[in-house]
């Protein structure tokens, strides 16, 4: 195989057996790689409606075809799958850095992690060498700490490692999975999966070459990309990063803001991403081969968290600084730092915390349950203490470290009206209440609150939409993108070039068949990406979604944004309902939200409909039930 | 003598991406395998990235230690030469270099120094960085650019 390492490496922590077995083209080209391989290898894998801490719950590594080449920002992608212990569903995370390519090079295209081991431990893939080693020296440490070890130990500087911190190991359900120091597969929880299976960390080293199968015709059209990846399209992610989209959020009210009962925030000029690159930024550098590069490491010079550094994007910024009432960067850049350490996801442990800000406030927790903190709005200094105390579990911690759903359920007081989540996962930084398309993709997003599985915000903020307003075609919309976020997330693509593929399915389909050698059509790659959303919600019924999960937060519905150009914008229950109706009906699936024999047999996923059959005919008979019982009713009338 | 050209990284500008790598492997016939490529970078973390390569020493001392009289010196341009017949993989040559410069092939077991891509209109690593950190160029001439942006900073970014 070219591009593709061709093989799937099994590991039962179990019983300490390892595995490896082919990976089959019909397979590659109809999954491609990443999510797509995440999601069937999870559905083949894992027995139903498993606990996500169960040892049957596989974790999943994957990466796309192009991975360990020089195609531009696709270098060093991968994905993480597994049940999520936040929304119980579907759980993906994706990361970059130099891992993947360090994987590839290993020999491999997934690894499936099985079981439990008894004591710590982690995985040294040294090309076909796997071996499972002793992290008693390991745990407890954090994933600073735990890579340094590792490169240490094993005598090699240039070893890769993906590791756990202390919240992964302490069953964090925001817990999360960090490469290269700062680098993380951030969302849904995956490093508390990795945790429950007592496994510190992956190391990797590989030696092979990666063969593409049209080394001159990839190096040319790489040129054109490299080009691009310089270009307008890019601009953004290379000047001023993701912070740019703090002031212009701010202007268009949906900047959420004192954990969302405002949309914009007073103090946003001094977290802006222009405030940001004057004072704080040191160094703007790259992923493996990517000529874009746009990590901004920010260091702080003076004051009480003097020395730190801190890789800034807008929604930690966006979590740590309006959501929690923070207008001082050096508070919001400590919180980052700390999240990396102990190896928590940066955004959902902002809500969090905006979260326990609020509770704060409103007196249900104190400063007895804090550990002295205090945890008013805008607290900056104490604020970054939170993430220690959640990845130990300490005080009022524990609580928090269930997420905010959990954490709400537990706490009372009407604390679930501001526990701002969808399926368990905490929001990220777009008020929705005033974005209505991006509200219709957040609200069927298939790993909860998310605004990377569908880019729908995109139409709202450009205009191309009315976004105060619902409308017929946005469910087209939020299909479309998720469709084409699913294979920028299998091919895996570094969003930040989404811009630089033209068509988009042209260049995706051309840049895969250069390396990979086989044949891929525009419109092959485009059913691909509609087979895998609807492999993923096949997924998500099986273990107990419906369309009562596909709603919005409380506030998002019931307070208006009290504030801005989008002041008294909220998404009624009408209008969700409205949204969800189009966009079920725009992908062929049911007014339940559940998808047809018919729409499984086009994707070629007939094999799975049995998933959703007994659905499918139960809503067929209430349907008939309700028009002969209307009927019925207009008779006697 | 005219002073040998080498390819230097500027520290400022390079961003540890790895292009460089991944372009001196292809070329070498290894693609995108780093453990081939002539040249190497180092993150040092968290804001430290250097591509380092071979800087064509007078008198190099990798040259001096080679005990089989493998390596040489070309007269013409001052690359390492090796002489992969003579050549055991000993590694003394690797132990001189200071910079880390000299890679060992993993197969082979000989060492592979940068050869500045004899044959082509410019070394690969030089064509293709994005953002233009490495160049072709003596001591003498980094010399003279040091000289000027340091006064241009010191003195000019001061008046103006």
């Amino acid at each position: 195989m070219f591009g593709y390492a061709g093989k799937i490496l099994h590991v039962d922590l179990s019983n300490g057996k390892t595995a490896t077995e082919p990976l089959e083209e019909d397979f590659a080209k109809a999954y491609i790689g990443g999510t797509g391989f995440g999601v069937k290898t999870l559905l083949d894998h894992q027995k139903p409606n498993v606990d996500p801490f169960d040892p049957e719950n596989p974790l999943i590594f994957a990466l796309g075809p192009m991975a360990g080449t020089m195609v531009p920002a696709m270098g060093s992608k991968y994905g993480v799958f597994s049940k999520s212990p936040e929304s119980n569903l579907f759980g993906e995370a994706y990361s970059t850095g130099f891992w993947g390519a360090e994987l590839r090079r290993a020999g491999y295209d997934i690894i499936v992690i099985k079981g439990k081991s008894k004591k710590p431990v982690y995985l040294w893939i040294d090309d076909e060498a796997v071996q499972i080693m002793d992290a008693a020296n390991l745990w407890g440490q954090t994933t600073w700490e735990a890579e340094d070890i590792i490169r240490k130990d094993l005598g090699d500087p240039y070893v890769r490692v993906a590791s756990i911190g202390q919240a992964g190991e302490n069953l964090v359900r925001v817990g999360c999975i960090m490469n290269d120091r700062t680098r993380a597969a951030g969302r849904t929880g995956l490093g508390a999966v990795m945790g429950s299976k007592k496994l510190k960390a992956v190391a990797v080293r590989g030696s092979h070459d990666v063969q593409v199968a049209d080394p001159d015709g990839l190096a040319e059209f790489c040129k054109e990309l490299y080009e691009r990846c310089r270009g307008p399209s890019t601009r953004k992610y290379r000047t001023l990063g993701t912070a740019e989209n703090v002031l212009v959020h701010n202007r268009l009210a949906c900047l959420p803001t004192r954990n969302w009962q405002s949309a914009t925030f007073e103090g946003a000029e001094t977290i802006s991403g222009e405030y940001l690159l004057e004072h704080f930024v040191v160094k703007i550098q790259a992923c493996s081969a990517c000529p874009m590069r746009c990590e901004h490491i920010a260091y702080i010079p003076e004051g009480p968290f003097k020395g730190t550094y801190g890789r800034m994007e807008y929604q930690p910024i966006y979590a740590w600084g309006s959501c929690c009432g923070v207008d001082r960067l050096e508070g919001v850049i400590k919180a980052v730092e700390q999240c990396d350490l102990y190896g928590v996801d940066a955004i959902s442990t902002g809500v969090i915390v905006a979260f326990a800000m609020e509770c704060y406030e409103k007196g249900l927790i104190t400063k007895d349950d804090t550990g002295g903190l205090e945890l008013n709005f805008g607290s900056w200094e104490d604020m970054p203490k939170m993430v220690r105390k959640i990845a130990l579990r300490e005080d009022v911690g524990d609580v928090l470290a269930e997420g905010v759903k959990r954490a709400s359920e537990k706490m009372g007081g009407g604390s679930e009206k501001f526990a701002m989540h969808i399926k368990g996962v905490e929001m990220t930084g777009y008020d929705i209440r005033g974005l209505k398309t991006a509200a219709l993709g957040y609200a069927v997003s298939r790993r909860g609150a998310d605004h990377q599985r569908h880019g729908a915000y995109g139409v709202d903020i450009s205009g191309k939409v009315n976004r105060f307003k619902v409308g017929k075609g946005r469910g087209k919309i939020v299909m479309d993108g998720e469709d084409f976020y699913c294979i920028a997330d299998s091919m895996i693509i570094c969003k930040f070039t989404r811009g630089i593929w033209q068509g988009p399915y042209d260049d995706l389909a051309k840049t895969y068949t250069l390396v990979t050698g086989i044949p891929m059509t525009p419109e092959e790659l485009y059913k691909a990406g509609e087979r895998i959303s609807n492999l993923a919600r096949l997924y998500n019924m099986r273990e107990g979604l419906t369309r009562a999960d596909d709603t919005l937060p409380y506030r998002v519905m019931q307070l208006p944004i009290p504030d801005g150009i989008a002041k008294g914008s909220r998404v009624t229950k009408k209008e969700l309902n409205f949204l969800l109706d189009d966009y079920y009906e725009t992908r062929g699936w049911t007014r339940e939200g559940v998808p047809t024999q018919e729409k499984l047999k086009e994707l070629e996923l007939d094999a799975y409909f049995k998933i959703v059959e007994k659905k499918v005919k139960e809503e067929k008979v209430k349907v008939k039930v309700r028009s002969r019982s209307k009927k019925e009713v207009s008779k006697d009338a | 003598m005219p002073e040998h050209e080498f390819v230097a990284a500027d520290p400022d500008k390079c961003v540890g991406c790895g292009i460089c790598e991944y372009i001196c492997s292809m070329q070498k016939g290894h693609p995108f395998n780093p453990l081939y490529s002539r040249i190497r970078f180092v993150r040092i973390y968290p804001i430290v990235n250097l591509g380092v390569t071979c800087r064509l020493c007078e008198d190099a001392p990798c040259v001096i230690a080679c005990p089989r009289k493998a390596l040489e010196q070309s007269k013409e341009n001052g690359v390492i030469l090796v002489d992969e017949d003579k050549c055991d993989g000993c590694g003394w040559c690797i132990e001189a270099c200071e910079f880390g410069a000299i890679t060992l092939d993993p197969e082979k077991k000989v060492v592979h120094v940068c050869d500045l891509c004899e044959g082509e209109p410019q070394p690969k690593c030089v064509e293709w960085c994005p953002e233009e950190a490495l160049e072709l160029t003596t001591r003498d001439r980094l010399a003279k650019k040091a000289r000027v942006s340091a006064v241009r900073k010191l003195l000019l970014e001061t008046i103006t």
